[in-house]
């Protein structure tokens, strides 16, 4: 019963934040110089082609009149028509969502496994010079933006020691006839190993630059958390009963120390999804934060709402899976 | 000197240079229970620590030996001191809130050891957790075994550690102030488990703890500490009826006792402080620190 209240009012709160969120945009982008009618069209148009224009997009309308007529809309999933690209948005946004699905996670668990790694070793080999090069480290790594080190990676793997592809998502000259644009998962599925591996071999670099900052966030916080739940005593009885350094760490401290870093690796996925933005269009990848730039450039504002909308969505997403891993890895939340 | 668990002119200091523990010598024998008393910061934790292998990082031993079952602790590998003291000698915690891991059934904490270092079979070692927690009176044992930390009282995680200790059927268990965390009416049922299931076994036990009223209770011998310097081992009977160190002598008269709880008491006085500080001195002077 409860479980089931919990989750209406989670279902609630999130259509409230969405809704927000169109308000916010749908106002900002009106209100922020920049007519997308004048984009449009060529220099020398009439004002009576601009005026057309402006009652054919509805611009004409008060802003309030728009977005009811928007939200309308929305309601029937038509998230209006793309002024540049003259097609639908949703079938636009949703056609590059896999693409920046799939970079994120892939940087995501990149991160894990570097800041998990640093972590452990830190904790492992605390009080020594181990531990001072994983502090060091996570430091510098986290006083450089992700784009930054995103142009680094480019000089290094792409122009110094040219292994990875420093731009796209595919190779064209790879011939793929996939039915969704999970081109990772799908490829995966089907065992084709040849686009496997030059799916990598595109994401590697922008899923590395968005991935240090955070891998060196986990690495920092994960290792205080251990280091502290090492004094704790069951870590201590634990010893006693002849278990060694390595087995204490990983399964009497580890399953509690995670809990701290699983809420800040939440609030830091949906940083790194921001992120996506610079980097995809540093790597020219054709994602959604790719296509956010072309829209804001264009003034596209049906594009922008929908990809403003989509983004928001992911996040609560995020967050909502956050919370309920939190309550699988913490018995003491699985009554309550 | 014969003994289960023999300290011999064990030194432990702080890295930092401080001492902690001056040369304690000290002899638990089988089967029987040793207290080891002190007031707080004498440093009797830290000597059941140096045994356990457990001590704080900060802390180092300088000197001495610790013979548990006829081999020197001290001698002996890291790794190789771990698995002898996880095989022979198990630890009763002090705080059971904290003991007990929070993220883990009860089950697997009482037998993954069992599993783990002991080469047990599952099933035998599931049995075994049930016997015991069937012994130290834990009602719905197998309902128990399934829960969370957080689902049982002070008491009766207590009673689990207390299970888990002599799961393994060690041959010395040191008890690090078991009842102090405990509301005072748990206390006793609790002491009175741990000296029955000390006596059912037959471990040798080192009680820690700063309550001579408890020491009175559950053991055979006794070692007063000061300043991490044995200042007085004895026979329990003998050192209730005649304590000869005038610090021990003070500790007795500043104890209530149960026949009258209500009788005056007597502060440790500044002269017996002083007395004792004197020797400790005298002591590392002698010792050249």
């Amino acid at each position: 019963m409860t479980l089931l209240r919990n989750i209406l009012i989670r279902l609630l709160t999130t259509l409230v934040t969405l809704i927000g969120v169109a308000v916010i945009v749908f106002v900002v982008i009106r209100v922020v110089p920049g007519n997308p009618i004048a984009m449009m069209l060529p220099p020398g148009a009439t004002e009576a082609d601009i005026a057309r224009l402006q009652t054919q997009y509805g611009f004409d309308k008060s802003i309030f009149e728009q977005f009811v007529i928007w939200l309308g809309g929305v309601m029937q999933g038509d998230f209006g028509t793309s002024i540049s690209l003259r097609q639908p948005v949703a079938g636009l946004v949703l056609g590059r969502l896999p693409a920046t699905l799939e970079l994120s996670i892939f940087a995501l668990s990149i991160a894990i496994v570097i800041g998990g790694t640093m972590a452990l070793l830190g904790t492992r080999y605390r009080d020594t010079k181990t531990e001072g090069a994983v502090d060091i480290s996570a430091g510098m790594a986290l006083s450089i933006p992700d784009f930054l080190w995103g142009l680094v990676l480019i000089l290094l793997f792409g122009v110094l020691w040219p292994v990875f592809h420093i731009s796209g998502r595919i190779s064209p000259a790879l011939n793929i006839d996939f039915n969704t644009n999970f081109y990772f998962f799908e490829a995966l599925v089907r065992l084709r190993f040849d686009v496997l591996a030059d799916l990598i071999g595109h994401m590697f670099m922008p899923a590395l630059a968005l991935a240090i900052p955070l891998a060196a966030i986990i690495a920092q916080l994960l290792k205080q958390s251990l280091k502290e739940t090492m004094h704790l005593d069951y870590v201590t009885l634990a010893r006693t009963k002849g278990y060694g350094e390595n087995h204490v760490i990983t399964r009497e401290a580890l399953p509690n120390a995670i809990l701290p870093t699983l809420t800040l690796v939440g609030v830091q996925f949906t940083f790194l999804i921001g992120g996506t933005v610079i980097i995809e269009r540093l790597f020219s990848y054709e994602g959604l934060g790719n296509m956010a730039i072309d829209a804001v450039i264009n003034r596209d504002l049906p594009l922008i709402q929908g990809i403003v909308i989509l983004f928001a969505l992911l996040f609560t997403i995020v967050n909502l899976v956050v919370d309920m891993l939190y309550v699988v890895l913490n018995p003491r939340l699985r009554h309550a | 000197m014969s003994g289960y668990l023999i300290i011999r002119n064990l030194t432990v200091r702080l890295r930092s240079g401080p001492v902690i523990l001056r040369s304690v010598s000290l002899n638990v024998a089988a089967g029987q229970v040793h207290g080891l008393v002190g007031e707080s910061g004498a440093g009797k934790s830290m000597i059941g620590k140096a045994v356990l292998g457990t001590l704080p990082r900060a802390l180092q031993i300088t000197g001495g030996e610790i013979w548990l079952d006829g081999v020197d602790l001290l001698s002996l590998s890291a790794a190789e001191r771990r698995r002898r003291i996880g095989a022979t000698a198990a630890l009763i915690p002090q705080d059971p809130l904290t003991a007990l891991n929070p993220s883990k059934r009860i089950g697997p904490q009482i037998t993954r050891r069992l599993i783990d270092i002991l080469g047990w079979t599952k099933q035998a070692a599931e049995a075994r957790a049930l016997e015991l927690l069937d012994e130290v009176q834990i009602p719905n044992a197998a309902r128990v075994m399934r829960s969370y930390p957080h689902e049982l009282s002070g008491g009766m995680r207590q009673r689990i550690l207390i299970a888990s200790a002599f799961a393994a059927e060690p041959k010395l268990i040191i008890a690090d102030e078991p009842t102090t965390a405990l509301d005072v009416t748990v206390q006793k049922q609790i002491l009175r488990l741990i000296a029955q299931m000390q006596a059912r076994h037959g471990t040798a036990l080192l009680f820690v703890t700063h309550d001579l009223g408890v020491v009175s209770k559950v053991c055979d011998t006794l070692s007063v500490l000061y300043a991490g310097k044995v200042v007085e081992e004895a026979r329990m009977q003998r050192f209730f009826m005649r304590p000869i160190h005038s610090y021990s002598r003070a500790l007795l008269s500043a104890t209530p006792s149960y026949e009258d709880p209500l009788g005056s008491l007597t502060p440790v006085s500044d002269t017996v402080i002083e007395e004792v500080e004197a020797e400790v001195r005298w002591h590392d002077a002698r010792a050249g620190t």
